[in-house]
């Protein structure tokens, strides 16, 4: 990394709007133009400070736009399998999302928020690359929206412990504590794939997943080392999300195939080291596995809990009601 | 500042301590007059202090309060970019009153203070989100109206003569110009869209436009206090001055937007040169802002759970700390 990327344009560009006398809510700080010709107020419409080009991040968009030149065209395998890993992060998403508002302090309602938008960020790529290989022939991609608002329980193939309910603030944390650790062992190898889209995705967000995993973990040993009633509620949390753990390492006809080819990641393959790095926290945290037994999974068949039903219901009421509609 | 005396001034000081008073007054004043800064550090007249402790924390209460009508939204936008967009904005907002609490700390009170303040119902709010956010397209509403309002409001705040309220003033400006152009941009996709769409759109212009004009306060005349925050270069223009100049945007803007304003009266003024807009209902303003809004209480109670259900949280995280300290002074 010794060159500087000269691509992203950081230039805070909050003076261009200083010569334009017309209107006096510019003073070189904020203005309330808005981007288009016409529209009068602030003149200059590029005059916005947040114009930031997001420089050679990885968006969905981008991934979009692949799509539609045909330059990004996963097999139906590849598809089903980023499908899987679109649908985990966004059904998480939709349940850190609710914490917005919500949380113990200002300061969790802006790291719940942005773990809540990196994993739909992630979710928002998969989904679109999946989209471009789940549509019948003849037929145009479908999009992230297509698959996130118009699918039924039984067609989401995320795993039951993205699904599971918030619960209290030590049950979030150690939903997102076991899902960051198997994110970030996932990512990481995932940035090998032979398949060039899903490895572009993986690397950036395993960035992301860096900071989930630390900000998880370091919430593990405050509330386990805290008082005995965020102790208690700790222990408590694990306990309530351990049944769900297994499901993410089950191996399957499709994981199997994709990964003899070189693009995905066998499940199985991260489970030692899931037990190792989760467990060396756990230790540090005066904690032990908790001993629950595990559910039989079924979400990567469609086959989920009650709860999925609901967080869909909540998620597609307002798309379903405007079929065909674009916002 | 000539109207600036030493009112403020307890009787009972030392012949030193009074000294000290009147030179930290005469610095005060020279700074003042020079359109310069004031710093946490300076002496400041009691009764600016208390002004800006006022109207800092109002200013970070209505932050937090204000991403309550949006989080309503979170989970039901209608696409994933929608989602993400207003997460990004719920989180800026969440952002925002932490640096204005910072900004008010800076004056002597403690931010544990000012939120137990807001959750007695003690310290006030932008009455305007005693409102509801019942459809989608209020989301474009507040970032149009909502936002814009406070943005005409808030720039020349960027100003002002309190050196740490000025300067969060610029950072939250320019991500408020983005929320008021991302709103915009809802509105417009809407007012675009299948008729239920821009019907949609146009009853939430309806609702939001009059609360909006309304962000900026009471008449000049009925607005006792502007003067002297005018005086103390907090304030840089009036109420009435800035809700004018707000109109004559929105004027332009909602054309672009193929919807109108409810408001037949809005007209230029050509011998004043300004906008003028159709009479307001101050008294549902004041009722609003004295908790009779339809969201008051609601509000209120959910900042109040979110802090009650998260004090064994900061309990832990404070009892983590007191260990980890100790910890270390052991070895």
């Amino acid at each position: 990394m010794t060159a500087p990327n000269t691509n992203t344009n950081t230039n805070l560009n909050t003076n261009a709007n200083t010569a334009n006398t017309t209107d006096f809510a510019i003073e070189g700080h904020g203005d309330i133009s808005v981007g288009v010709t016409g529209a009068g107020a602030s003149g200059d419409g590029s005059a916005s400070a947040t114009r930031i080009t997001p420089g050679n991040a990885l968006r969905p968009e981008d991934i979009a736009l692949e799509v539609r030149r045909g330059t990004a065209k996963p097999a139906k395998d590849v598809a089903e399998y980023a499908l899987r890993l679109g649908d985990d992060a966004l059904i998480l998403a939709q349940r850190l999302g609710h914490w917005i508002s919500r949380a113990p302090e200002l300061e969790e309602d802006i790291a719940l928020g942005n773990i809540a938008l990196d994993q739909l960020g992630h979710a928002r790529s998969f989904l679109t690359y999946a989209g471009a290989g789940l549509a019948e022939e003849g037929q145009p991609a479908k999009t992230e929206d297509d698959l996130a608002y118009f699918r039924r329980e039984h067609e989401f193939r995320s795993a039951h412990l993205f699904e599971q309910p918030n619960g209290d603030f030590a049950a979030t944390i150690a939903r997102q504590f076991i899902v960051s650790n198997y994110q970030h062992l996932l990512y990481s190898r995932l940035t090998q794939s032979a398949d060039d889209t899903l490895a572009a995705i993986a690397a950036k967000a395993v960035k992301e997943v860096d900071y989930h995993l630390d900000h998880s973990a370091q919430w593990v040993l405050r509330l386990a080392g805290g008082t005995e009633e965020s102790r208690r509620r700790m222990i408590h949390g694990l306990t309530l999300m351990w049944p769900y753990v297994n499901e993410l390492f089950d191996d399957d006809s499709l994981t199997t195939r994709l990964a003899d080819a070189g693009v995905a990641v066998l499940p199985s393959s991260l489970k030692e080291d899931f037990d190792r790095l989760l467990g060396e926290v756990l230790t540090e945290a005066g904690l032990e596995t908790p001993n629950v037994p595990q559910s039989l999974g079924g979400g990567r068949d469609g086959r989920h809990s009650e709860h999925l039903g609901y967080v869909l219901a909540e998620m597609q009421v307002l798309a379903r009601e405007h079929p065909g509609a674009s916002w | 500042m000539a109207t600036q005396n030493l009112q403020s001034v307890p009787a009972e000081l030392s012949p030193e301590e009074l000294e000290a008073e009147r030179a930290g007054q005469k610095y005060f004043d020279r700074i003042i007059a020079e359109d310069s800064r004031i710093e946490p550090r300076d002496w400041m007249p009691a009764a600016y202090r208390k002004t800006l402790l006022r109207q800092i924390s109002q200013h970070a209460h209505s932050e937090i309060i204000g991403m309550q009508p949006e989080a309503n939204w979170i989970t039901r936008a209608p696409s994933l970019k929608r989602k993400a967009i207003l997460m990004a904005k719920v989180q800026d907002e969440a952002g925002h009153g932490l640096y204005l609490y910072s900004a008010a700390e800076t004056l002597g009170q403690h931010r544990d203070q000012m939120t137990e303040d807001l959750i007695a119902g003690k310290a006030r709010y932008s009455s305007i989100f005693n409102y509801p956010a019942v459809t989608w397209a209020d989301m474009g509403a507040i970032g149009w109206l909502v936002d814009g309002a406070a943005i005409c409001n808030q720039v020349p705040l960027c100003r002002a003569s309190y050196g740490p309220y000025g300067r969060a003033m610029v950072r939250i400006c320019k991500e408020e110009s983005f929320h008021q152009r991302q709103g915009f941009e809802i509105l417009l996709e809407l007012s675009h869209g299948t008729p239920a769409q821009k019907q949609m759109a146009q009853d939430a212009v309806n609702r939001w436009y009059a609360p909006a004009l309304m962000m900026f306060g009471p008449p000049d005349e009925d607005s006792p206090n502007s003067k002297q925050s005018m005086a103390w270069n907090i304030k840089r223009f009036s109420n009435d001055e800035l809700r004018s100049r707000f109109v004559g945007m929105m004027v332009e803007q909602v054309k672009v937007l193929g919807l109108t304003l409810p408001d037949p009266d809005v007209r230029f003024n050509e011998e004043t040169k300004k906008w003028e807009h159709g009479p307001l209902d101050w008294e549902e303003f004041k009722a609003v802002l004295a908790g009779h809004g339809p969201c008051n209480a609601q509000r209120l109670e959910r900042r109040r759970q979110a802090h009650d259900d998260g004090a064994w949280v900061r309990e832990a995280a404070a009892e983590y700390a007191r260990k980890q300290a100790e910890k270390e002074y052991a070895a």
